[in-house]
């Protein structure tokens, strides 16, 4: 049976049951237990139109569920009115689902656990273990978010750039578990592509290219033991070079319309990194570049601090060092960074005593792990 | 959402505000005690916040490896000036300080007479997952 094209048509069944009247929730809650069905007897029999059977069956668990006369009158009275719906009314409806799961009243994690859940199609087991929390607690979180939009109106107009925070939060998270997340944040923002044809937007072009670029390194990022590779060490011929062509070529088609922003100034820097066929080939100046493009549009010390690494390799350490220094020192990796550049000066006393303490305020264990390496390695150094 | 680890010391941490120890509490108050854990843990279920709770055992050792073919060495039981950590609760919140705000919450539990403990509870956070995208 296909899981996947039960997660693809969830949206567009809710959709339609809000079109006829359904609150969001409820709706939500009988896609689930038709979806719940769908995978005891699709693998015995798998319909002839399956979109056909959900939105039947989840219209059978509405009705049971809401059996009082005054709503089965209301309900008959707007199915009545409203046309059935063709495939843009399909389409803007999985849009409106993308909006509503991405409402600004919503917490980010509350926002990325609806999306997964309504627009995804993953169960709350899959999201749970996703995200390491008890399937209760996530049963709980999804339950509240649609709470929370109880009050938003299905066809209310949304704003695209909280539904590009959200995938890229989803991208960003990684991937635990079963559910590849990185690969359903892509298939996600692929759809939502195809979907929105607002001329104003180029940023959902410049998501996807991002995330099509980073995924592209994956099977160069971790070694067989689960630690990290950094970039310069990366076996490029690892990376996944269909993904990196439909990446940029994502790009250069957002880029020819003239309305950058920030997710395509990082694919940018990214398509550059993809291009060099060994790290000593990088295009330094043209990253430093597009990191000052990025610092424009949004005036962030993280990006300052990498921004900083760029300029070290395209100008060399003293001249990273001094654009470090005008970085905000509490920024999370100041004092990676600020090792790294003082190991390339030459004054490897200072890195390793830098790499030690960036090592103790390391975010991550992988981090923590490379820095403690590096610190080892120049004391050997030191030593020998 | 971040994880956060909230940490009960049977010994170790600074004196509570209520410090009678709770052999000396009622009965009533023990159970009391034990009701507003297991509410607290119950309501951050319910707000999707709530991870895990262990209680552990006082008894213990502290045990290391002796050499090949021997067998490990154990050194216990645990000195009485020894930190002692009493159990734990893991929450997955939006912010440090719903945090804090939280274990607040969770060191308000009445002790003797009824009273909140104001007991010091460690706060400690995760290390957490690397991120995709790392330029």
């Amino acid at each position: 049976m296909d899981e996947l094209l039960l997660r693809e048509l969830t949206p567009a069944v809710i959709g339609v049951l809000a079109r006829r009247g359904v609150d969001f929730a409820t709706a939500e809650d009988a896609v689930q237990e038709a979806l719940i069905q769908a995978t005891e007897t699709w693998p015995d029999q798998q319909p002839a139109d399956p979109k056909g059977w959900l939105v039947t069956v989840a219209w059978r668990k509405f009705l049971d569920a809401h059996r009082s006369d005054a709503s089965r009158r209301d309900r008959e009275q707007r199915v009545a009115v409203e046309p059935p719906p063709g495939p843009t009314e399909a389409a803007d409806d999985t849009l409106q689902l993308f909006f509503l799961c991405a409402h600004p009243s919503l917490s980010p994690a509350s926002a990325v656990a609806l999306t997964l859940r309504a627009v995804g199609g993953l169960t709350t087991r899959q999201i749970a273990q996703a995200y390491l929390v008890p399937d209760a607690t996530m049963a709980q979180r999804i339950s509240r978010a649609k709470r929370t939009v109880r009050d938003v109106r299905f066809s209310e107009p949304g704003d695209l750039a909280t539904v590009l925070r959200v995938l890229y939060l989803i991208f960003n998270e990684g991937y635990t578990g079963d559910v590849d997340l990185a690969a359903e944040a892509i298939r996600l923002t692929r759809q939502l592509a195809s979907m929105t044809d607002d001329p104003d937007d180029t940023e959902t072009a410049g998501l996807l290219a991002l995330m099509l670029l980073h995924h592209a390194r994956r099977p160069a990022r971790t070694r067989r033991d689960g630690s990290l590779v950094p970039l310069a060490e990366q076996d490029r011929s690892r990376w996944n070079t269909s993904l990196i062509a439909e990446g940029v070529a994502v790009l250069q088609t957002a880029l020819a319309r003239d309305r950058l922003g920030e997710f395509q100034a990082q694919a940018a820097i990214a398509a550059l990194h993809a291009d060099a066929p060994r790290a000593e080939e990088t295009d330094w100046p043209q990253i430093v570049g597009w990191y000052d493009e990025l610092l424009r549009l949004t005036e962030s010390p993280v990006v300052a601090l990498n921004r900083a690494v760029a300029i070290g390799e395209a100008d060399g350490p003293a001249a990273g060092l001094a654009a470090l220094a005008k970085v905000d020192p509490g920024v999370p990796r100041h004092t990676a960074a600020s090792a790294y550049l003082h190991e390339k000066a030459g004054d490897i006393a200072t890195a390793a005593r830098l790499y030690a303490d960036a090592a103790r305020c390391a975010p991550n264990l992988a981090e923590r792990h490379h820095l403690t390496r590096q610190a080892a390695r120049i004391s050997q150094a030191l030593r020998g | 959402m971040a994880k956060y680890l909230l940490l009960k010391h049977y010994r170790g941490a600074p004196d509570a505000v209520n410090n009678v120890p709770m052999d000396q509490w009622t009965p009533q108050e023990i159970e009391d005690h034990v009701q507003y854990m297991n509410d607290f843990a119950a309501r951050l279920e319910t707000t999707g916040e709530y991870v895990d709770s262990q209680a552990l055992s006082p008894e213990g050792t502290f045990a290391r490896y002796d050499g090949e073919g021997r067998p490990p060495v154990t050194d216990g039981p645990f000195a009485e000036t020894k930190d002692l950590i009493a159990g734990w609760m893991v929450i997955d919140v939006d912010t440090y300080e719903r945090a804090l705000e939280l274990a607040g919450e969770l060191s308000a539990a009445p002790g003797a007479g009824g009273n909140p403990i104001h007991e010091w509870l460690e706060l400690r956070p995760f290390l957490s997952a690397p991120p995709t995208v790392t330029e």
